[in-house]
């Protein structure tokens, strides 16, 4: 089932002229002829969770935002994805600029936000130009500038770019760099629905949740919400990486299961070379990793499906999370040390440094994991690795602390031999990796 | 007939902080209002600053669990809180050292805290009146788990009147909010990000106005000190003394800190949190710089008599009025703790010896280190 990407390989979909002709803009005629308060009601009833990774309610937090006479309200999208493995904004603006414009234009209608910002990272040096041109075509055409179809509202679109830092993708930080400040994330609360941009009620949403509102608008938030199954309405990008055969941006009713997604030709394709599936992290950098065993089936057996529930089915002893639907494959040739040695340094890399957890834990946890990873580790640095984590988790100002802190609990919890086996044979793990052990996927190998 | 004015009463909150129970208007955070029942158990605060609007939240060592979030919604709080940017509700329940979560985190932060620093208290011009070291004594552990080099910074002069060791700050914001709500221009800020986090001027620029100084007062630890004091004296060698004159720039109310008749420092007034505190009249407490770095004669003053320090660290210990040095060993200042982290400042000379750069010392320091001269020597800062 698609309704994002269906006709992102039409020829020139890029542009308005075949945008238009396939439909494009059609919800803003609809939406405008509702009134704002029901869009949110219809983005309420789609089911529709938010897509930058805490997947919250977002009629809800739509429903949240302040209304104050004489104080404008505004409407940023985060474009700031840059969560290691996860690139599906990025795809959706570079293919499809005029579906995120559409999603912007009645997300704003239905805010009240009369100036609404998209604020992308600096790395994506190439899309603001992409943006622009959609901003100004649909200018062109009267979906954006003044009086827009004769409702008497107006609205612009900004684009914003960020100098490249994770941290700014934390909806206050983000907030505090779009306002021309250092992207330290504020303290909570004040909500940015009651506080946010110039101090007014805001609303932060990722580049997907705001396109999906078109498929919303244009079906009815009931039909929206049949699809999937659960909490998990609509579809879902996900933008699977590491070792398959099909690395890409795929568009996924949430019914599949995990085994499905990773071995069928639809999607991933399986795991290349003859080699067997070892772990995975099934929803960005930040998000638990599972080994191969927890990933297919739960702690209970059960079939693991691509969706919020079946993911975070078992909570972090033997789960995982959706997150913001980076998906990361890991064959038996990968070593899950070194894996998360990488992914302590982006942490360490990327915190604000705003509050001490985070600021010295993430550099001692990478020292501690580089001393391990090459060879120079003791068994008590295990133990120390689970202490700091445990320390740095829930005490942080914004959750950065804790995506820092899940990535090597949840190493040291399935993977706890692997680490051992590191510190016991310091030679043989500079020149061998671990391989598979007993979490190892049963499939037979098909060479 | 007189108008008859309806005054809303404020109602007042009751919260409870480990079983004791006080009121405090609306609006009060749960630290001011554990500030008021006093003791132990008022949560330690590095960044929070009462009056720096926006300060706190940062360092992490006030948290505290919330069992009950208020009568109305008796839910317990999912995480713990900082105190200091958490305000009271109505039958909030509140733990700080009943909880054991609690007093797990704050041993965890400061760890943290004492992570990237180079323990060179011997070296030291804030020792024996420091936060970060009280802190240590009342909170932390004996030792440190951490085995990598610290972070490394050379010392600056930012300005005529501060020198800046960037390796003891904890990064706690307070400089940068004295000098966006005392001064009129904030030359200064934090650069970089992460554990690269530095405060620095932009570009080598001095911090040069009429305010500026009391960004020594607010900062917890030695990373700003007084450059017309440093290496002058211990403070608790120094008798300090209430002094007031007539300033046209600010209240002219001070703390002198002498020795026989000589004006070593003179600094703002503190109330026992080590704030600053404000005149009977209302008026800010904070000082100029006229009064802090000029005024160094006696004469210049009219002494209003002793002041005593309510603070729980080695200056407050009673052992600094006169100008012998003490005979007591910090551990027993400190009530039998043995530092093992933090060096035996007593050990060490009066004054503190400027050529020794302990920070380049991998692992911890410690007092037979320093005394065996084993500190790395570097040359003078420029
Ligand atoms: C460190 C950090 C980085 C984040 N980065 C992004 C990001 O790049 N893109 C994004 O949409 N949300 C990101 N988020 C989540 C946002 O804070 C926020 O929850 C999200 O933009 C809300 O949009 P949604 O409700 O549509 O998901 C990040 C959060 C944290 C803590
Ligand atoms: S958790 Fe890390 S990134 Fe978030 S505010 Fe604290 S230091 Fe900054
Ligand atoms: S220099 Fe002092 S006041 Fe400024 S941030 Fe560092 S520790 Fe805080
Ligand atoms: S005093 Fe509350 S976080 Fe620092």
């Amino acid at each position: 089932m698609k309704l994002l990407l269906d006709k992102a390989n039409v020829e020139g979909i890029r542009f308005y002229e075949a945008y238009r002709k396939n439909g494009g803009y059609s919800s803003v005629e609809k939406a405008f002829k509702m009134a704002p308060a029901d869009i949110v009601e219809e983005v309420k009833k789609s089911g529709l969770r938010g897509r930058g990774g805490a997947g919250f309610p977002t009629g809800l937090k739509w429903s949240f935002l302040a209304k104050p006479e004489g104080i404008p309200r505004y409407l940023v999208c985060n474009a700031d994805e840059s969560e290691p493995g996860t690139f599906k904004d990025r795809y959706l603006m570079e293919f499809l600029p005029h579906l995120l414009i559409e999603g912007l234009i009645i997300s704003s209608f239905a805010l009240g936000s009369n100036r609404t910002y998209i604020y992308i990272r600096g790395e994506y040096a190439w899309i603001p130009d992409i943006l622009e041109q959609a901003i100004y075509e649909a200018n062109q055409n009267g979906w954006l500038g003044k009086n827009i179809l004769g409702s008497g509202f107006d609205c612009q679109i900004y684009v914003q770019r960020g100098a490249g830092a994770y941290i700014c993708g934390e909806e206050t930080a983000l907030i505090e760099s779009l306002e021309g400040k250092r992207g330290n994330p504020r303290i909570k609360p004040p909500f940015p629905a009651i506080k946010g941009l110039w101090d007014c009620p805001t609303v932060v949403n990722n580049v997907e949740t705001l396109a999906a509102i078109v498929p919303i608008i244009n079906m009815g938030g009931i039909e929206y919400a049949k699809i999937g199954i659960g909490k998990s309405t609509g579809t879902k990008l996900i933008s699977a990486c590491g070792n398959i055969n099909k690395p890409g941006v795929y568009e996924i009713d949430m019914t599949i299961s995990v085994e499905e997604f990773i071995y069928s030709d639809e999607y991933c394709g399986g795991i290349p070379n003859g080699k067997r599936l070892k772990a995975c992290i099934p929803g960005g950098s930040s998000v638990p990793i599972l080994p191969a065993n927890l990933l297919l089936k739960t702690a209970k057996g059960e079939t693991r499906y691509m969706n919020y529930e079946s993911l975070s089915d078992g909570g972090f002893a033997t789960g995982s999370m959706m997150g913001s639907g980076g998906f990361i494959v890991l064959d038996e040739d990968q070593c899950v040390v070194r894996n998360t040695l990488t992914l302590a340094r982006f942490y360490h890399h990327e915190s604000c440094g705003q509050c001490s957890p985070c600021r010295e834990g993430t550099g001692w946890m990478k020292r501690v994991l580089y001393n391990i990873e090459y060879g120079k580790g003791k068994l008590s640095d295990i133990d120390l690795l689970w202490d700091i984590q445990r320390k740095i988790e829930g005490n942080t100002i914004c959750p950065l602390g804790d995506a820092a802190a899940w990535p090597v609990a949840a190493a040291i919890r399935h993977f706890r031999d692997e680490f051992e086996w590191h510190v016991l044979n310091p030679e043989e793990s500079q020149v061998r990796n671990f391989g598979l052990a007993h979490y190892a996927d049963a499939r037979e190998v098909v060479a | 007939m007189a108008e008859e004015v309806k005054k809303e009463v404020p109602q007042m909150f009751k919260v409870t902080i480990d079983n004791i129970t006080v009121e405090v208007a609306p609006g009060t955070s749960i630290l001011l209002a554990a500030r008021k029942i006093g003791g132990d158990v008022t949560p330690p605060a590095m960044c929070f600053y009462s009056k720096l609007k926006g300060s706190g939240g940062k360092c992490r060592t006030c948290l505290v669990e919330v069992a009950a979030g208020s009568t109305a919604d008796p839910r317990p709080m999912p995480k713990l809180v900082a105190s200091c940017r958490t305000n009271v509700m109505d039958g909030m329940i509140v733990k700080s050292i009943t909880s054991e979560k609690v007093l797990d985190a704050r041993k965890g932060i400061v760890e943290f805290l004492l992570l990237n620093h180079p323990l060179d208290c011997p070296i030291c011009d804030q020792a024996g009146e420091c936060h970060l070291q009280d802190l240590s004594y009342e909170h932390g552990s004996e030792g440190t788990r951490y085995e990598f080099q610290r972070r490394l910074f050379e010392r600056e002069d930012i300005g005529p009147y501060i020198q800046l060791h960037m390796t003891r700050c904890i990064l706690c914001y307070r400089c940068t909010y004295v000098a966006d709500q005392i001064t009129n221009t904030r030359v200064h800020g934090i650069l970089d990000r992460g554990e690269h986090a530095q405060i620095s001027t932009y570009i080598s620029k001095a911090i040069d106005n009429d305010f500026s100084g009391n960004m020594i007062d607010v900062c917890p630890v030695g990373a700003l000190t007084d450059r017309t004091f440093r290496f002058k004296n211990r403070v608790w060698f120094l008798k300090p003394m209430d002094a007031h004159r007539d300033c046209d720039k600010c209240c002219g109310r001070v703390t002198l800190w002498n020795r026989g008749d000589e004006v070593f420092r003179v600094t703002a007034r503190k109330d026992e949190w080590g704030e600053v505190e404000d005149a009977p009249d209302g008026k800010p407490g904070w000082i100029c710089n006229t009064c802090r770095f000029d005024k160094k004669k006696t004469s210049d003053w009219i002494i209003e008599g002793p002041r005593k320090i309510k603070r729980h660290s080695v200056i407050s210990a009673g052992h600094y009025v006169g100008t012998k040095k003490p005979h007591e060993t910090i551990a027993e200042v400190m009530g039998g703790r043995h530092p093992k982290l933090l060096m035996d400042i007593h050990t060490v000379s009066e004054v503190n010896k400027n050529s020794v750069h302990l920070s380049a010392i991998e692992g911890p320091a410690t007092a037979e280190v320093f005394n065996n001269g084993k500190g790395t020597v570097l040359p003078s800062p420029k």
